[in-house]
């Protein structure tokens, strides 16, 4: 009668996570769907749903343990009528994703290359021109040798054939290797330790870091000294939203040559409207000036394609996105995420509000999927609920820009002829100079703010 | 031939050639879980090597070594009468050889449910193929990938009549219709070699021509010598830089005039001639101009190091893909094909392909020879062990033999092996896998080899190297 219950898949390319918190303990009685423990995996906090109505019998993990897809949680007693015998469902609403997660995936509306034709059974289906640009799934598969590796020289490297194969399924060129055997024969080890120095290279000397990044190598840091000398110290391990924030924030930095330019929009009649709407409007649609930056980015982003881009400097293309799904940093207890709005450009102001209402609720409460942070073409940053003058954001790769957003203050505005007080929001706009220059940079942001100032401009260029 | 032959509409992996390349790709990739289909002509796999080569070949070699060794065996004490060679019987058992070897074949592709079509096969496009079976019938057949091995053929004089029964090629002369009184072997390769020994021992006075100043070209001339002492005793006549300037069919002979390297011409009568003077990839017909795949100079199918044609969906192995044209290789080809195929990182990159001339006695070599080194200018130490002296080989009443190891003076390591005399076949794959794994002369000297056998050779040869 007991009934294992597993860890169900989670998301894509997730093979384990950290049990952070258990919700039930033995003897209690669950129903289908109850949350029988809440494990955090490198893309979001899950919670594993029971998957049947019973009694809760064994507990087969601790709070931190480490735990992989598929593996025995709990058993359970299922009370009899329960669909019992069906696997585990799917988690349901996963919580909050780190803001900064690198997209492992190709975003989904990507313009990925049309599915190779499956050969067809009968050859009247299958056109010969479509199926012969397209190769073959097994011939297009991810086990790419690099057959530049293969030497067809009287000097072959000594090594035997087992060991190269090794090295070739490690992608190591064996020419590379330094033998440490008679007349330098190259054994397995020599190929390992070929792979453990070249690491030790790329990452500094240190340990290797537990890496997500595209270029592990910037990770690289030196030694620290020991703090304890001048004062006490605590240690607490990073959070998974840190590290993959840390990594992203760093990728970043090091690869993106940035500019941020500064201007500033006169916000007092649409801050005059946006309160006076909000009298009348239903807390769950409160108007917010987030909201109606992200209609006013989506349509800046209409009339410069470029900055709804990414730069693909291996394939030398700059790939520009047809759809316009606009990021928003929203500040939670465990770190910085950003939720994706979709189709921002298709939707009103109203609903934006609305949209926007929900999911930074959703996200603060880490009940946002992780897919709902993936798949970003721009972000908006507002600090302006805290305070400060100006900031300059860190572009979050691979987009190629971001609007930060501070507290507007009343100032006083020369006219040509006299100063009358405005209320002005600083904009600080940071793009990626390789694929943007200064002068559209300009553009931009001075299009932003003089949709901003005088909105009638939203419909007449957007 | 009741039924008429089905051409499947598509296949997964198609391979076309059901030679050692074509069968050995077949079975690997049907093992790796890809759905196979085998197009092929002939009723069971088998190829040149199984139908028309190395084994039946080698089923006639059988009977000349019975036939030497009884002969020589009054040497020892041991005198047997005079053999007497029924033709039909030698034939029978050498169909029977290769009946069993294809047969066994035909079983094995029913037993990994390959779909086999007795037929040829064009290319219409890189994705389909246009299929004639035997039987006639045609159809297309659409695949996702495909392997091509279809082998090559025996190169003829110009100007000889196909059908001709005195003038024939490799394929004629394994048919053992009779035994000629005469018989001249154009060209001293190995083929004509081996097939002139059992020839020769079987009762044919043979006599061979060729072209270039020595027998087995590319071969280092120190192995060649050790097998020459012998044929000169047993051949009518070994011609060197002599080529055939004129072949003439009479009722009762071919009329052969030879030329010699001042020009001068002589005319000699033979019953038979067997022409052995190379073999050709067989890369017509194939529709390989409505792919992307490229041939080279010499008609050779180019390929990477996975053994893919400019063509992405199309692999060639084998004959068809180049120098040399040797069944092992073909197998070794197979199983990167079959495996990159099924999206395996496999890689063809041997370091030694052993090459053996199955004469009596036997030469056989692997890696780099002496006279590449020579040619290429480079320093190589050679330890050189002859067999005079051995046990094993006075035991065997033969001590014609060397057996050779070249060393790289630097880092000691193997870079050949080549040994000259009876079993020589045997022996070299211990010089392939010395050199596969990069092992030094001291690993050879270091490893016991048996008492008394002739793989004691290798180990004295070794062993010469650290000599004070």
């Amino acid at each position: 009668m007991a009934q294992e219950i597993r860890v169900p898949e989670v998301s894509d390319g997730v093979t384990e996570g950290t049990v952070i918190a258990l919700a039930v303990a033995v003897g209690d009685t669950v129903e289908t769907d109850q949350t029988l423990l809440e494990m955090e995996t490198d893309k979001a906090v899950v919670a594993i749903p029971s998957p049947f109505d019973g009694k809760i019998t064994t507990i087969d993990v601790a709070e931190g343990d480490t735990v992989a897809i598929g593996a025995v949680i709990m058993t359970g007693e299922p009370t009899s009528g329960g669909a019992a015998a069906a696997p585990a469902p799917a988690p349901d609403a996963a919580a909050p994703a780190p803001a900064a997660a690198p997209e492992p995936a190709p975003e989904p509306e990507a313009p990925v290359a049309a599915a190779a034709p499956e050969p067809a059974d009968s050859p009247a289906e299958a056109a010969p021109a479509a199926a012969a640009a397209a190769p073959p799934a097994a011939t297009a598969s991810a086990d790419e040798v690099d057959l530049t590796t293969v030497r067809d020289s009287d000097l072959v490297a000594p090594a035997a054939p087992s060991v190269r194969r090794l090295a070739r399924d490690l992608g190591v060129d064996i020419y590379q290797v330094q033998g440490a055997g008679p007349g330098g024969r190259i054994s397995a080890d020599d190929v390992r330790e070929f792979v453990r120095e070249t690491m030790q290279r790329i990452t500094g000397g240190g340990p290797v870091p537990k890496v997500s990044g595209e270029f592990p190598g910037l990770h690289a840091q030196r030694p620290l000294p020991d703090f304890s000398k001048w004062g006490p110290v605590t240690q607490e391990p990073l959070s998974k939203v840190r590290s993959i924030t840390a990594d992203a924030m760093s990728y970043a930095w090091s690869t993106i040559p940035m500019v941020t330019q500064y201007d500033k929009a006169d916000i007092a009649e649409l801050e005059a409207f946006r309160k006076e709407y909000n009298r009348k409007a239903d807390p769950a649609g409160k108007l917010t000036m987030t909201a109606i930056l992200i209609k006013v980015c989506a349509a800046a982003l209409k009339a410069f394609p470029q900055f709804n881009s990414t730069l693909d400097l291996a394939r030398g293309e700059l790939i520009l996105k047809q759809y316009v799904h606009i990021g928003v940093a929203v500040d939670t207890p465990s770190g910085l995420l950003v939720p994706v709005l979709r189709d921002a450009d298709r939707k009103g102001i109203e609903t934006l509000a609305t949209e926007l209402n929900e999911t930074a609720a959703k996200t603060r409460e880490r009940r946002i999927s992780p897919a709902d942070l993936e798949g970003g073409s721009f972000t908006i940053s507002n600090l302006g609920g805290i305070g400060g003058t100006a900031f300059t954001p860190i572009v979050y790769a691979p987009q190629v820009a971001i609007l930060g957003v501070s507290r507007a203050e009343t100032e006083p505005v020369w006219d040509g002829q006299e100063f009358h007080p405005g209320l002005m929001m600083p904009l600080s706009l940071t793009y990626d100079h390789r694929v943007i220059d200064g002068a559209d940079g300009a553009r931009f942001l001075r299009w932003i703010c003089q949709a901003i100032e005088e909105p009638i401009n939203l419909v007449m260029k957007g | 031939m009741s039924e008429k032959t089905t051409i499947p509409a598509s296949a997964q992996l198609v391979v076309i050639g059901a030679g050692p390349g074509g069968y050995a790709a077949a079975f690997k990739a049907a093992e790796l879980g890809l759905q196979v289909t085998v197009i092929d002509p002939e009723a069971n796999p088998g190829g040149v090597c199984l139908h028309r080569g190395c084994i039946p070949s080698k089923a006639l070699l059988h009977v000349a070594k019975l036939v030497n060794e009884a002969e020589e065996s009054s040497a020892i004490g041991v005198t047997f009468a005079k053999p007497a060679i029924d033709v039909d019987r030698v034939r029978a058992w050498k169909d029977e050889v290769v009946g069993k070897l294809t047969g066994g074949l035909g079983m094995k592709v029913e037993h990994k449910k390959l779909t086999y079509v007795r037929g040829m096969a064009r290319f219409k496009n890189a994705t389909t193929l246009a299929v004639t079976g035997v039987d006639g019938a045609q159809g297309d057949m659409v695949f996702e990938q495909a392997i091509l091995a279809t082998g090559s053929r025996p190169i003829m004089l110009p100007g000889v009549d196909p059908g001709s029964e005195r003038i024939f090629d490799s394929t004629g002369a394994l048919e053992l219709k009779d035994i000629p009184e005469s018989l001249l072997v154009v060209g001293g390769g190995y083929i004509g070699l081996e097939l002139g020994s059992a020839y020769q021992a079987m009762g044919s006075k043979v006599s061979v021509v060729e072209m270039t100043g020595g027998l087995l070209p590319g071969c280092d001339r120190d192995l060649v010598s050790v097998l020459k002492r012998r044929l000169d005793t047993k051949f009518a006549a070994i011609m060197m830089n002599t080529k055939v300037a004129g072949l003439k069919e009479l009722k009762q002979s071919v009329a052969v005039t030879l030329e010699d390297k001042k020009g001068e011409q002589t005319q000699q009568k033979f019953s038979k001639v067997l022409v052995s003077i190379g073999r050709r990839p067989n890369t017509e017909d194939l529709g390989l101009e409505n792919t992307a795949a490229e041939l080279d100079e010499k008609g050779f199918v180019k390929v990477d190091a996975q053994r893919r044609t400019a063509e992405p969906t199309i692999f060639a192995i084998g004959d068809i893909a180049g120098e040399p044209m040797l069944a092992h290789k073909a197998y070794a080809e197979a199983a990167v094909a079959a495996e990159a195929a099924a999206g395996r990182k496999a890689v063809y990159d041997p370091r030694a392909i052993p090459a053996v001339v199955f004469t009596d006695p036997e030469i056989a070599w692997c890696g780099l020879t002496e006279t590449e080194a020579r040619a290429a200018k480079r320093k190589v130490t050679t330890a050189k062990l002859p067999w005079r002296g051995v046990g094993r080989t006075l035991t065997l009443g033969r001590e014609d033999g060397i057996t050779k190891l070249i060393i790289d003076p630097e880092t000691e390591r193997v870079l050949g092996v080549a040994v000259a005399g009876p079993g020589a076949g045997e022996l070299i794959a211990e010089g392939v896998l010395a050199i596969e794994m990069a092992a030094v002369a001291a690993d050879l000297r270091g490893t016991i080899h048996p008492h008394p056998t002739l793989s004691e050779t290798i180990y004295e040869a070794a062993e010469q190297l650290f000599k004070p």
